[in-house]
């Protein structure tokens, strides 16, 4: 038996709890309290979060793989297969509880204030509370099932949260919107997994990892690793918003606003990222599966900053941004660089919370409307949401030193400059002895031994970089749009609407200022590697399981690059000999002019927002006037929730109504009455037989007669 | 001839009294007269209370370690008989139960209670008959499931008809009388070929053991030829088939449960169909081995055909009763797909889903009786808004959609995973190599080469891509499922309550309460501690493969039968009632 870390089962138990109560007595219960039991519970798994951190920081290597874990109970169990509900605390997870708890934490406070005046308070914090335990299970799981509730879990929540409000028929229909696009990615994932476990035969992170690490480990796995990865990822690409199956998310917007920042900006929508992060060894078995993952997380990113250009609706904005952001983590991941991906995703997590809890301030102070055609010039009203929401607009244009500027600027040095191993000779076929894939022996190859990196390849990465680019300028011209149009300028809204202008109550500006100083702050660990060696001390070092815990004390360097050296160990089997720097080992040059390109394009940005918003108010009309077609194209999204609609929805109601034909008519009609009718004819036939003559009787007699001994003689 | 006991040693005669319990209730209600209603419906509740108390004691007794003997398909235990009962034709008395039926005596006897309770305020007239019609049911589903004798099985079988004929026939909606006779001519038909089968079969262990025999494991060790086993299984498969039903067999069924009452539905949906499943894995399966290795790529494309198929039908349902009973057809199409894959986690599956479907489209009947208790409709358009008149209903109803849905945590993943994940692996769904010859060798009249050839480069995609096929297209369910529950629950439950007559509907009343929550919870549980439920039925189905596997290596597809060896530690070794007076020493 392995040791049972039991602040692991603590973490998901707390918010389960939460709900329940708040689910079944939180009717009776008064609504601050059922606000603070909500939070509170999520309060406490994140003191245990912290705790298992700071274990895992202090005790970690103790144990052999680092990782720290606890099997609740035997789950389902058939034959030789056996799935616990079991969790696991590395890394990369300890990262996800503490965003997850913390930043869930502080959307809960906010939603007290948010919230005050519904009736259905109870409801909507069980709902969130159920959230985040089915978050928490999705990311402490052991195996991919336990992973698999948490992702259907959430999944459901959403459904509900987005539902919130059902008396309104679109809400209705946007949530369920969103649960049956996302069980179309599930029913991939499904798939994958079933395809995975054919090969593998088992569902266990760890497990899958160590095949992963071996030669023969992995020709077991590489028959099923591209179809599998794929099937996977599609799973990934409607939980996380990617293209194809993205279009739920914008729709989405009809929850309560909090939700919004909790659930479809900062913890579910990445679940995607997590999960290929959680099984990056699968993903860098064929470059192939990279290259995909990164190719849809750029377009995804660019098509959808495009969009938000032209939207009107303050949450339609921030919800294509998030799409937008998104693809960032995907390129990210797809290109090898996992640290980078989950760096943003925590980074995003604090910005993006950060404006969606603005934006509800704002909507709040508006009394419901979310146009900003109608806003402008609130920050006189509303100074402190104005201010957070500023440092969150610099922070995800990249504006340098903020959180933004780090975790993007890396994503895009890495897609640059990494580059997948395409093959490693005899890898596959066994010819290639064990102990060569060994860490040590990787090494000289993944710095410039026989890497064959084709031009192909090259391509590939450019088009990440420059996507990525252009979507960095595209990013801060929206956010700046969107800062200007509400905060700046003139207020165009009408006098009643003036009047009844305020900032929001403590509970929800509190939270709002934690997550501005987080959006500043929270990139400071984890510098580009080019700032200068005397701000680190004395260079940093290899990574790769460094002994961080033998250090006695901090020095600046471990914080600096924190972040990277806490989760190396993590992605340990894909760095070493699956992704290669195309630039050599320190190319500190390059990376210096990638960056200075980033803060460039970024600030570019934020001036032409304010050269068109700001100094020119009549040009956006003009503009808009002089591309008509493609305002109107972008206005619409490209049209696909149109096209989806009529092909899939509409198509299958028309194949459904099909079937219902077809039974009816053909299986009914012709075969079941028909075998009804013969059986009648039959009938009739035989009741012609029998008309009570007593000749055609001693007739038949004799013929029955006649056959028989016919029969007997001829046998 | 053999002293009467019905007892094997000094045990109690459990499954006699389970299976002739609700006879008690049946004379009690006859000497009461008919304008008791209450009175009646109480003696209905009791004895149904009764029995399911009862019915504890066979899983607090249930011994998981019994297993089958080398060439054995089944162990059984707590067996009564076998005594002589037509002893002139080989008639026995006898019952048993394994891993397998164990639990779907407990789902019958579980959901016989809820189904009486529900009806107190549903039925009003020949309320007498009703009870007894009902309490009749349970001894046909019950007897039918711990039957050893196949005359005996056939008996209860047919029981099982006449009682639900005329619930729906007296009891029903408008269009009663034509759903009744549909339902009665559809499962006449199939149970006559399964008779003629069955005394095929009879008149073959004459040979074998010198007297005629209609004991299930005598007819087992009867060897067959394969043509024989080709036509055979076709008469058992049929009639299994179309009480399932499968896939082109189910047009009965979407009529039967709307015009049934809530009761009937529940019970049809709940207890009966699994019938249909159950029967081909105790009789049609082991007993005509070779046979189903060449009819099983077929049964797996038709419960796949019926998993969309039903789905879609859903879909495009107007009436919230035929949506469920339609996705009633897609959720057994996942049962038999499990069943027929012959791996271990598929065919936990199927046994799982037949429990899982009982309860959660058992919760859905019922949660659309109340609604049409309160509505006098079932047009999903009469309807929207209900959640803000009805929460507690709302949150009920809500739990039991997402249990038939699928969602993990409930009742109805567990069966689907595992159905599906089984079936992937499934080496017995291939077409090609040896299965394919299957064919070949039926020669004659009823080749079914031809259908091979139309089937696409299946030799191309490699004989393991057929049952990952399978599994994928149905795996495409858990889309339709989402599709059709939550448009129906948008329509019905969400939206605005636009109607003046649903403003004023009422929240659940107790009793309403009383028999919901039991539904609920037992969701709930069952997607939670799935292991509770599969460690005594792993033994079972264990011996069981290991039979099918000997049988198919005999008829010349060795390893077509996936066969593991399950950890010792989780499936437990000795029952209950051992485990505590152990603890107690």
């Amino acid at each position: 038996m392995e040791s049972q870390f039991t602040y692991l089962g603590l973490i998901v138990l707390f918010p389960l709890l939460g709900a329940i109560i708040n689910g079944v007595v939180g009717s009776r219960l008064n609504r601050k309290l059922v606000g603070w039991i909500g939070s509170g519970s999520i309060l406490l798994a994140f003191f245990y979060s912290l705790a298992s951190t700071l274990y895992l920081y202090n005790h970690g290597h103790d144990s052999e793989y680092g990782d720290l874990t606890y099997t609740a109970f035997q789950w389902i169990y058939a034959g030789d297969l056996g799935l616990d509900i079991a969790f696991l605390m590395d890394p990369l997870t300890s990262v996800m509880v503490l965003v997850i708890t913390g930043v869930g934490f502080l959307i809960h406070v906010y939603s007290i204030g948010y919230m005050e005046d519904d009736p259905g308070t109870w409801r909507y914090f069980a709902y969130l509370n159920l959230f985040c335990f089915a978050m928490l299970m999705l990311v402490l799981g052991k195996n991919m099932l336990v992973t698999f509730i948490g992702w259907e879990g959430v999944g459901l929540c959403s459904y509900l949260l987005i539902g919130f409000w059902y008396e309104d028929d679109a809400n209705a229909v946007a949530g369920q919107k969103a649960f049956i696009v996302n069980r179309v990615g599930d029913f991939a994932f499904l798939a994958g997994l079933f395809l995975l476990y054919y090969q593998t035969g088992t569902f266990d992170y760890v497990a899958l990892e160590q095949m992963a690490s071996t030669p023969a480990g992995i020709a077991t796995m590489a028959p099923v690793a591209l179809p599998a990865a794929l099937l996977i990822f599609v799973g990934c690409t409607g939980k996380s918003a990617q293209i194809p199956l993205y279009t739920w998310l914008p729709d989405a917007m009809a929850g309560p606003t909090p939700v919004s920042a909790l659930i479809h900006a900062a913890t579910m929508v990445t679940a995607g990222v997590f999960l290929i992060s959680r099984t990056h060894f699968l993903f860098t078995i064929d470059p192939a599966i990279g290259l995909t993952v990164a190719t849809v997380g750029t377009l995804t990113a660019f098509f959808a900053a495009t969009i938000a250009v032209v939207q009107d609706d303050i949450k339609k904005v921030l919800a294509y941004s998030t799409i937008s952001q998104l693809g960032y983590m995907f390129m990210a991941v797809g290109v090898g660089a996992f640290t980078a991906g989950i760096f943003h995703l925590m980074t995003h997590a604090f910005f993006k919370a950060l404006l969606f809890l603005g934006s509800g301030s704002v909507i709040h102070a508006m009394g419901g409307d979310q146009n900003i055609q109608n806003m402008g010039g609130l920050r006189k009203w509303m100074p402190v949401t104005a201010l957070t929401f500023l440092a969150a607009c610099l922070a995800i244009s990249g504006f340098p030193l903020l959180s933004g500027f780090f975790s993007k600027d890396l994503i895009l040095w890495s897609a640059l400059s990494n580059a997948h191993v395409l093959s490693i000779p005899g890898l596959f076929d066994g010819t290639i002895p064990a102990a060569a894939l060994t860490v040590e022996q990787a090494q000289p190859l993944a710095s410039g031994g026989p890497v064959d990196v084709t031009a192909t390849s090259a391509a590939f990465h450019w088009f990440f970089y420059i996507g990525g680019l252009l979507t960095a300028g595209l990013t801060a011209f929206y956010m700046f749009r969107l800062y200007f149009l509400t905060f700046e300028g003139e207020c165009r809204a009408d006098e009643e609407t003036k009047a009844h202008l305020h900032e929001a109550p403590m509970s929800m500006t509190v939270p709002l200022s934690v997550l501005g100083i987080l959006s500043v702050i929270g990139g400071w660990i984890g510098w580009p590697h080019f700032v200068p060696k005397g701000w680190l001390g004395s260079g940093h070092k290899g990574g790769h399981g460094a002994d961080h815990a033998a250090d006695a004390g901090w020095t600046i360097q471990d914080v600096m690059l924190g972040f990277e050296h806490w989760l190396d160990e993590v992605f340990v089997v894909s760095d070493t000999f699956r992704i290669v720097g195309r630039f050599g080992a320190h190319p500190y040059s390059a990376e210096m002019i990638c960056t200075a390109a980033s803060v460039l394009v970024g600030l570019s940005g934020i001036a032409a927002a304010w050269w068109v918003y700001l100094k020119n108010p009549g040009l956006p009309k003009e503009i808009a006037d002089s591309v008509e077609g493609l305002y109107n194209l972008l206005d619409n999204a490209y049209w696909v929730d149109e096209l989806y609609d009529s092909l899939f929805v509409q198509g299958a109601i028309k194949v459904g109504s099909f079937f219902h034909a077809f039974d009816k008519i053909v299986i009914d009609g012709v075969v079941v009455d028909g075998l009804g009718w013969l059986a009648e004819q039959a009938g009739r036939i035989l009741s012609y037989l029998q008309s009570g003559d007593v000749q055609r009787y001693a007739t038949y007699i004799v013929v029955a007669i006649v056959l028989i001994v016919l029969t007997i003689l001829t046998i | 001839m053999e002293p009467l006991s019905l007892a094997n040693g000094d045990s109690f005669p459990w499954l006699t009294v389970l299976t002739f319990g609700p006879m008690l209730g049946v004379l009690a209600l006859m000497l009461v007269p008919r304008e008791q209603k209450d009175a009646l419906r109480n003696i209905a509740l009791l004895t149904t209370l009764g029995v399911f108390v009862v019915s504890l004691g066979i899983y607090f007794y249930f011994d998981p370690s019994v297993v089958p003997a080398s060439g054995e398909p089944f162990a059984f235990q707590l067996t009564d008989g076998p005594v002589d009962w037509i002893g002139a034709l080989g008639i026995q008395y006898y019952m048993g139960i394994d891993g397998i039926s164990l639990w779907l005596v407990l789902l019958t006897t579980f959901l016989m209670p809820i189904t009486v309770y529900s009806t107190y305020s549903a039925v009003e007239t020949h309320v007498k008959e009703y009870m007894i019609c009902l309490l009749f049911l349970q001894t046909g589903m019950i007897g039918a499931l711990v039957s050893l004798d196949v005359f005996l099985f056939y008996i209860f079988w047919e029981m099982m008809l006449i009682p639900m004929y005329l619930i729906i026939g007296v009891w029903g909606s408008d269009k009663r009388v034509y759903a009744a006779v549909k339902f009665f001519l559809y499962t006449m038909v199939g149970s006559l070929l399964m008779l003629i089968g069955i005394l095929y079969v009879y008149f073959q262990t004459g040979d074998a053991s010198g007297g005629y025999s209609f004991l299930f494991t005598e007819m087992a060790a009867v060897d067959l030829t394969f043509n024989e086993q080709i036509w055979l299984f076709g008469a058992f498969f049929l009639a299994f088939a179309i009480k399932v039903p499968l896939f082109p067999f189910h047009t009965w069924l979407p009529l039967a449960h709307v015009q049934a009452p809530t009761a009937g539905s529940v019970i049809l949906a709940g207890v009966m169909l699994k019938m249909g499943t159950y029967g081909l894995l105790r009789y049609a399966f082991p007993l005509f081995p070779a046979a189903l290795k060449a009819y099983a790529p077929w049964i797996g494309i038709l419960a796949v055909i019926g998993v969309v198929y039903g789905a879609l039908m859903a879909m495009v349902q107007d009436n919230v009763k035929s949506l469920v009973a339609y996705s009633s057809i897609s959720h057994l199409g996942f049962c038999v797909l499990g069943l027929v894959a012959m791996t271990p986690q598929a065919l936990a599956g199927g046994l799982y889903i037949m429990l899982a479907h009982g309860i959660s489209t058992g919760g859905l009947f019922l949660a659309v009786g109340i609604l049409y208790e309160r509505r006098h409709t079932k047009e999903i358009s009469d309807f929207g808004g209900i959640s803000k008149s009805m929460p507690i209903f709302a949150t009920l109803f809500m739990v039991i959609v997402f249990a038939s849905a699928g969602l993990p945590g409930l009742n109805g993943f567990v069966g689907e995973f595992l159905a599906l994940l089984g079936t992937a692996e499934s080496h017995f769904l291939w077409f090609t190599g040896s299965g394919a010859a299957v064919f070949t060798q039926t020669g004659g009249g009823y080749s079914l080469e031809w259908a091979m050839a139309a089937l696409p480069a299946v030799d191309q995609v490699g004989p393991e891509m057929t049952a990952y096929v399978l599994a994928v297209v149905a795996a495409t369910g858990v889309i339709w499922v989402a599709c059709y529950l939550l448009w129906m629950w948008r329509r019905v439950m969400f939206g605005p309550l636009d109607k003046e007559e649903n403003r004023v509907l009422s929240d659940l009343n107790t009793r309403e309460m009383v028999y919901m929550i039991p539904v609920v919870l037992m969701a709930i549980f069952m997607g939670v501690f799935p292991k509770f439920f599969l460690g005594p039925m792993e033994p079972s189905m264990h011996g069981f493969l290991e039979y099918m596997a000997a049988e198919q290596k005999e008829a010349g597809f060795d390893g077509s039968v996936v066969v593991q060896e399950p950890d010792d530690d989780w499936t437990p070794d000795q029952s209950p009632a051992e485990k505590m007076r152990e603890n107690n020493r």
